[in-house]
């Protein structure tokens, strides 16, 4: 039996018949391709109008397959199928082309752009003939979410979804969540201080019902699919007993190893070998670094354990292996800053005064390691002039092209702090001054009128080679001032280097083992970065914060409430269909070669001794198809991809394969 | 003599992950390149059997591009380093018939990659049009006299099959 086909080439306004002669592409599809039965265009296929005609279509003309040629299925593939449905067509007899992506916004030659438009149209339509009627798998959703990061996203996320009454595992890789949120002393533009803000819901996040917080902990294998992921979390051995220590303290008082603590205090504090990251951690319980710890090396000490009065040290701790079973992740694994030392002419680790913006912050932090006494590298000497540099490492194509979005309105803040807490003179160097959300712009004339100094210009050095007497003992910041239009250098006691936001250096690790994506510089990307922006090309894994991108607080919780409204949706609808291609074997074509079962990525081959052939287990596998292209025997079918639709699809890519010959050696007409 | 006006016509398998959503995105982008690479979306560039190219090129394309998320980023893992493999032996096996090996290319193209992956198009396109057609159909098409001695060897064949039984 042959099929009906119905063909619709969208005009998309004049995105696509601005460039695609659209009426032609009809007219010939109808004229030339097989089997069709309508071939139309249409203004917008997307409205309801243009659904309706599909549906119209479906049910007076009787199609049986239905192509369009608009965007990219990417974007309207599920728009259609819904049509089909809707008319009683299964959803899978129908194909997309995308004329608008691949062709009308890349190329302006009319003539060519059509007809590569038929040879998508007709590729479609020869595919669509051979689809097979397939129903999307409807797999149930675990109420349960894993949360991968501490920080106040996934604090947010974690939150949001304990509160509608379901059960949240929130692991931390850090033996305190709270994240880089903890380190800061006041956040912009409202200078609340952030600890203040922070920890209450740190602790709300330890104490609710809901939460399982899995802290000093990491996520070492992630297996499933969306409704039900398998998790593999290694708690790290504290070498504490959680149930007995009470967080008294003592064990990190009486320790007599003091280590430099390159985390939490950015390196400009100490801590000791047992220890809490800040006194308001959550969970209160210490750990014990085993690198710096006297008995992990020396086999001596023990101090700890013997003023411990509930008897929680315990150095036989193993790591523990957990297994999660969870039906959404939301990863929150947050950013890292960029590594100042790399711009060697500002100095960072050579000359002492030259400061990063998150030392600065510890600096002025009360519970930092100088009670928030701004002093210099000595600590002591308190600093008359600051010159803080912006953009370092951001904005610049060497590191990162991209703006940080945090930096202008910290530096601001530091501005405000400087001339709060001290005499100093503080001076902005800056390239563009970028406070763009509500209430910064107002922050900024504030600065103004405080005294914060403004020079416009990329800092070229920092330097303490002195060229006149003021400049002895000082750093100088050699700028061009831009709106002066000269060189100017400015002599400060402390420059600040407002560091910009990287990603995570593990990220592409973290994506792989989630299966999501990066952009070129490892940031995980979004399912669409207007409409989309919390969810990933995986379903079920969704993302919020700076592992997203540079974005400040109130951002960063923004999409952690919105990854959770997103998961939320899931549950309460309790299942969720995920498409039906996956690959089978054909037990009678099948030579039992095994080849397939090494290819698989996902260990769903299993071979099948007693009748010596392989099998697919359906609810492993993810549709790749690399098994498919390469069973030698040919046994194994792609669903929706298969070889014959593949290859139909070639034939109509290549409609006109005889075209330019044609042109080439003109046959003569009569025989 | 090369033909002017040639146009070269591609095929183009294209991972759905990275790959065609970096082609969405050089859509988006309103990047301009060559229209000659026609798209077949497969979920991975691991389902891209060598008999696809093959076929390809035994129904008429000038050229084949496959483009997959870079090595390491696949969305299934690892699937993309058997298209390395298989690319490979593709192109060693063409080089062995007498085709040029630049008429196949692979492309790893991220979803924020379409800048690069246009980029690819069009380079591929000018070489394969400096190349000029493979016209792989027509040269596989025998002389008459050769159908001919074809034909009569058959009937032969099918004689002695009859005999013998």
């Amino acid at each position: 039996m042959s099929e009906r086909i119905g063909i619709y080439v969208c005009h998309c306004g004049s995105n696509i018949a601005g460039v695609v002669d659209v009426e032609e592409v009809a007219r010939w599809a109808g004229e030339n391709i097989e089997d069709v039965v309508i071939a139309r265009d249409y203004k917008f296929m997307c409205s309801s109008l243009g659904q309706e005609l599909i549906e119209e279509d479906i049910r007076k003309e009787g199609l049986t397959r239905v192509v369009v040629g608009a965007c990219s299925p990417h974007l309207h593939e599920k728009t259609f199928r819904r049509a089909c449905a809707n008319a009683g067509l299964n959803p899978y007899f129908f194909q997309m082309a995308s004329l608008r992506e691949q062709i009308a916004w890349v190329t302006k030659d009319r003539e060519r752009a059509t007809k590569k438009a038929k040879s998508l149209i007709a590729a479609a339509a020869e595919r669509v003939a051979l689809h097979a009627e397939l129903e999307p798998f409807t797999v149930p959703v675990n109420p349960a979410t894993l949360v991968v990061g501490g920080g106040i996203a996934g604090i947010q996320a974690s939150l949001e979804l304990a509160e509608a009454g379901y059960p949240v595992y929130l692991v931390e890789r850090e033996p305190s969540i709270g994240g880089h949120m903890a380190q800061f002393d006041k956040t912009f533009p409202t200078l609340d201080c952030a600890a203040c803000i922070l920890t209450p819901r740190m602790s709300e996040a330890e104490a609710h019902e809901n939460i399982t917080l899995l802290s000093y902990s990491e996520v070492e294998e992630v297996s499933g699919f969306v409704g039900s992921f398998k998790v593999k979390v290694r708690k790290n051995a504290r070498y504490v007993v959680e149930e007995d220590c009470t967080g008294c303290g003592i064990c990190t008082e009486k320790c007599p190893t003091s280590v430099v603590d390159d985390v939490f205090e950015a390196g400009i504090g100490y801590r000791k070998a047992i220890y809490r990251p800040f006194p308001q951690a959550v969970p209160k319980y210490p750990v014990i670094d085993t690198e710096s710890c006297l008995y992990f090396n020396t086999g001596k000490c023990r101090i700890c354990e013997k003023v411990c009065p509930t008897e929680a040290i315990d150095f036989e701790q193993q790591d523990e292996l957990i297994e999660l079973e969870v039906g959404n992740i939301i990863l929150a694994t947050g950013y890292e800053t960029f590594d100042a030392t790399r711009i060697t002419q500002y100095g960072y680790g050579r000359l002492p005064n030259v400061f990063t913006s998150l030392e600065f912050e510890r600096l002025c932090n009360a519970a930092g390691p100088t009670e928030g006494k701004l002093v210099l590298r000595d600590g002591v000497t308190e600093p008359k002039s600051i010159g803080i540099i912006h953009c370092v490492g951001s904005r610049d194509v060497h590191y990162n092209p991209g703006c940080s979005a945090i930096c202008c309105m910290s530096a601001l803040k530091f501005g405000h702090l400087a001339i709060e807490k001290s005499e100093a003179d503080v001076t902005s160097f800056y390239i563009d001054m970028r406070p763009i959300a509500k209430g910064y712009e107002e922050f900024y004339d504030r600065l103004m009128e405080e005294g914060m100094h403004f020079v416009r210009g990329r800092v070229a050095e920092v330097t303490d080679v002195a060229l006149a007497p003021e400049e002895e003992g000082k750093l100088i910041v050699q700028v061009e001032d831009t709106l002066l239009g000269k060189q100017r250098r400015v002599p400060v006691d402390m420059v600040v280097l407002m560091v910009g936001l990287e990603p995570r250096p593990d990220a592409r690790d973290v994506a792989l083992r989630f299966g999501i994506s990066c952009s070129m510089n490892g940031w995980f990307t979004e399912r669409h970065p207007k409409l989309d922006p919390v969810a990933t090309m995986t379903d079920g894994i969704f993302i919020a914060g700076t592992c997203q991108g540079a974005k400040d607080i109130p951002d960063s919780v923004a999409q952690g409430a919105a990854a959770a409204a997103r998961v939320l949706s899931m549950i309460t609808r309790g299942h969720v269909q995920i498409e039906p291609i996956v690959a089978e074997i054909n037990p009678e074509q099948c030579s039992g070669c095994r080849i397939c079962n090494e290819l698989c990525p996902f260990n769903a081959i299993d071979y099948i001794e007693a009748d010596a052939v392989s099998e697919i287990n359906t609810a492993l596998c993810k549709g790749c198809g690399t098994c498919v292209a390469a069973c030698p025997a040919g046994a194994i079918t792609g669903a929706h991809f298969s070889n014959q639709q593949i290859m139909a699809e070639l034939d109509g890519l290549l409609f006109d394969v005889n075209e330019h010959d044609e042109t080439m050696q003109p046959e003569p007409t009569a025989a | 003599m090369p033909d002017e006006n040639f146009e070269p016509k591609i095929i183009g398998f294209f991972c759905n992950w990275c790959s065609y959503r970096a082609a969405d995105m050089a859509g988006t982008a309103r990047m301009n390149y060559e229209p000659n690479v026609r798209i077949i979306r497969v979920m991975c560039s691991g389902r891209v059997d060598p008999d696809f190219v093959m076929a390809a090129f035994a129904k008429g394309a000038d050229g084949v591009l496959i483009a997959g998320c870079h090595p390491g980023e696949c969305h299934y893992n690892n699937q993309n380093f058997k298209t390395m493999r298989r690319y490979a032996l593709l192109k060693h096996t063409l080089r062995a018939i007498g085709v040029e090996e630049e008429r196949i290319r692979l492309q790893w193209a991220s979803a924020a990659e379409g800048a690069i992956l246009a980029r690819s198009i069009d380079e591929m396109v000018e070489r394969v049009r400096e190349l000029g057609p493979l016209n792989w159909p027509k040269q596989w098409e025998a002389p008459p006299e050769v159908e001919e001695a074809i034909k009569m060897m058959e009937a032969e064949h099918a004689e002695a099959l009859e005999v013998t039984a």
